[in-house]
């Protein structure tokens, strides 16, 4: 297809005979590895190149952008909670001409892939913030950030039905000749028939989970302890239900899905990989540890290695469930 | 830029109360460390507490660095429990530190600190002394416990100026009455300023009205230390407009005419 771009696979040589091939094809791209760094926690990649190598992530994605500069929510804007962190952070960003101009150049002399986080106030934003990076090189693809308060939906994010958000993928579908991931929120009723809408719109892969709606009350002040009353809970404490929804979703749709949500280690990956996702994305983790993907990965490869496992590829969907 | 020492080794643990200092064997860190900056600490493997917590650097010589802190909550707690021998994974030096004299300047700088806002100050002043450049510490708590670095000061040869809120040591009030007490006398170069925000709000105040240089340094929850998560924000001025400003990159030290305490709730 017209420019989509393919990565050549690596595989690993560990030991003296043992390769394992860690490489995952999404269709429209082939990965050197499963692990991608979510979007929100990876900042535009360059403030991460100093604690790892880029080049060594399946692929990474930078912070949403819309099409204007965004001041984001007022502080307190994170609150720890049991084995999770809620953010408030309100998508503050530099906006799409000066990610273009100052940061983009400077990510092209990378060569992991680069997956750019679309976000949009209006549906038609989505499809003019592709439209304009259509004339960009070195983007391997969109993931779209169907979780952002819509102006024209009483503020209320297109992930929450299906009809808005087929609309949003199609609008950007009509845009762009390279591959669309789309990513969903967990704050639905029935997570299926999002997905199915996404794909019907066009989408090439879907993404899940985005954080789930939460808040955190100080009981000494009476009040909340963010100053935007509520956030996106992230981290180990959603992986379950990421789980159960990566495993809903990847066996109705026809189209890749990528797993995400509380992933800290190879194991929490591999969970995901096994109900059904051909890669995954790290949020979290990477603020605790900016070398928790290449240690993901290396855990990854570990697993396969002791026992047996010549290509990541064979874990996936390879969950076993007879008896039930 | 910053270094991670996965294993580095705590040399020594002092506990005055709540109160803590670690001395910790972190030569990457220790090396390239500025006063002013902060490390970003794994308090243990587990995801209780999930996040990192920030220290400043406390001090800093040859290999090792320190860090000064107070139990406030989980994480902290955890950290007092820490002996001599134990391991700790660090990422540091991050931020931007304190900006130091090009040459000594006659008049004293002032380092004024409340409670645990000490902690940058040891390794400040130990910098401004090599440099030649004479200071004064204006050090203030609620009570006495809550000094409890008043004899190390004294006997590096600190000249310290102390408060108490019970008025049990040195004046009694607080730190920065005491400041605007003594400022008349001291026409000083200018002021360092760590502690807890109504503190920040009143020097920078003082400071305004006497047209006094000052740098403060910030506080905010840090998810990551490093600038990804942009949760550490305060609103900073930069030309005509206020941005929220991430303080683990930019800062934690800012001229204090650059923060904008109106946007603040
Ligand atoms: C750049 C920087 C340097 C710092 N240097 C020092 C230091 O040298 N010595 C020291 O004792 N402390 C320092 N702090 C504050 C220290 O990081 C917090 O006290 C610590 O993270 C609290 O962790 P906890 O798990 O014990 O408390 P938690 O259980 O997380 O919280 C306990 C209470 O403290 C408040 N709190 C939590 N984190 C912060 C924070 N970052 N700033 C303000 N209030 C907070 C919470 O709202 C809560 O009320 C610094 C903070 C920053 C941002
Ligand atoms: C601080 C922060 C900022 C985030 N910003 C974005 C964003 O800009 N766009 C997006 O699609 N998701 C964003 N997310 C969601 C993550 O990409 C991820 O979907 C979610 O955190 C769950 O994964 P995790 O548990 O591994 O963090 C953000 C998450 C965090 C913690
Ligand atoms: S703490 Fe994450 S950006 Fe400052």
């Amino acid at each position: 297809m017209p420019g989509r771009s393919s990565f050549p696979g690596r595989s690993h040589r560990l030991g003296d005979e043992k390769v394992i091939d860690l490489s995952c094809d999404l269709g429209f791209l082939r990965l050197r590895n499963p692990v991608i760094a979510a979007s929100g926690t990876f900042g535009y990649g360059l403030e991460m190149a100093p604690f790892l190598d880029l080049n060594c992530l399946g692929a990474y994605i930078v912070k949403g952008l819309y099409l204007q500069p965004r001041t984001g929510n007022p502080p307190p804007r994170l609150v720890e909670t049991a084995s999770g962190l809620i953010n408030s952070i309100g998508l503050q960003g530099i906006g799409l001409e000066p990610f273009i101009e100052t940061i983009l150049p400077k990510l092209r002399k990378y060569s992991a892939p680069l997956i750019i986080n679309v976000c949009g106030e209006s549906d038609e934003e989505y499809g003019a913030i592709v439209e304009r990076l259509e004339k960009e090189q070195g983007i391997a693809a969109y993931e779209l950030n169907i979780s952002c308060p819509n102006v024209k939906r009483n503020g209320l994010c297109p992930a929450l039905s299906p009809e808005a958000t087929y609309t949003v993928v199609k609008l950007a579908r009509e845009k762009s000749r390279r591959p669309i991931i789309t990513k969903l929120s967990p704050n639905v009723t029935d997570i299926v028939s999002i997905a199915l809408a996404a794909q019907e719109a066009g989408s090439d892969a879907i993404s899940l989970i985005n954080t789930i709606l939460a808040m955190a009350v100080d009981v000494e002040t009476r009040s909340p302890l963010l100053a935007n009353l509520f956030g996106g809970l992230s981290g180990p404490a959603i992986k379950p239900i990421a789980l159960r929804m990566v495993f809903q979703v990847a066996r109705v749709v026809k189209i890749p899905v990528i797993g995400c949500g509380g992933i800290m280690t190879g194991q929490d990956a591999l969970e995901f990989l096994l109900v059904g996702a051909r890669a995954v994305e790290v949020g979290t983790a990477n603020l605790i540890d900016p070398q928790a993907c290449p240690r993901i990965i290396k855990e990854i490869e570990q697993y396969c290695l002791n026992r047996g496992i010549k290509k990541i590829e064979d874990i996936v969907g390879s969950i076993i469930l007879e008896g039930i | 830029m910053a270094s991670i020492e996965r294993q580095a080794k705590i040399l020594q643990h002092k506990s005055w109360g709540n109160y803590h200092r670690l001395k910790i064997l972190a030569p990457e860190i220790a090396e390239k460390a500025t006063p002013g900056q902060f490390v970003m600490i794994r308090i243990n493997e587990t995801f209780f507490p999930l996040l990192r917590r920030p220290f400043c650097l406390h001090h800093c010589h040859g290999d090792e660095i320190e860090i000064f802190f107070k139990v406030v909550g989980q994480g902290t707690a955890q950290l007092a429990e820490k002996k001599e021998g134990d391991f700790l994974d660090i990422i540091g030096p991050l931020g931007r530190g304190f900006s130091l004299p090009e040459k000594p300047d006659k008049r004293p700088a002032l380092l004024v600190a409340g409670g645990r806002g000490i902690a940058p100050f040891v390794f400040l002043a130990h910098e401004l002394k090599r440099l030649g450049q004479s200071m004064i510490i204006f050090y203030g708590g609620k009570t006495r416990e809550d000094l409890p670095l008043i004899e190390d000061l004294e006997k590096n040869g600190f000249n310290l100026r102390l408060s108490t809120e019970d008025g049990c040591l040195g004046f009694k009030g607080l730190i920065t009455e005491l400041l605007e007490k003594e400022l008349p006398s001291l026409n000083p170069a200018c002021l360092y300023v760590c502690g807890p925000e109504a503190m920040l709000v009143e020097v920078a105040r003082i400071s305004r009205t006497w047209r006094l240089k000052a740098e403060f340094s910030l506080e905010a929850r840090m998810g990551c230390g490093f600038g990804v998560c942009y949760g550490c924000v305060w609103p900073i001025r930069q030309g005509e407009k206020i941005e929220w400003t991430r303080i683990c990159l930019e800062g934690p030290v800012f001229p204090a005419e650059a923060i904008a305490w109106e946007m603040k709730r």
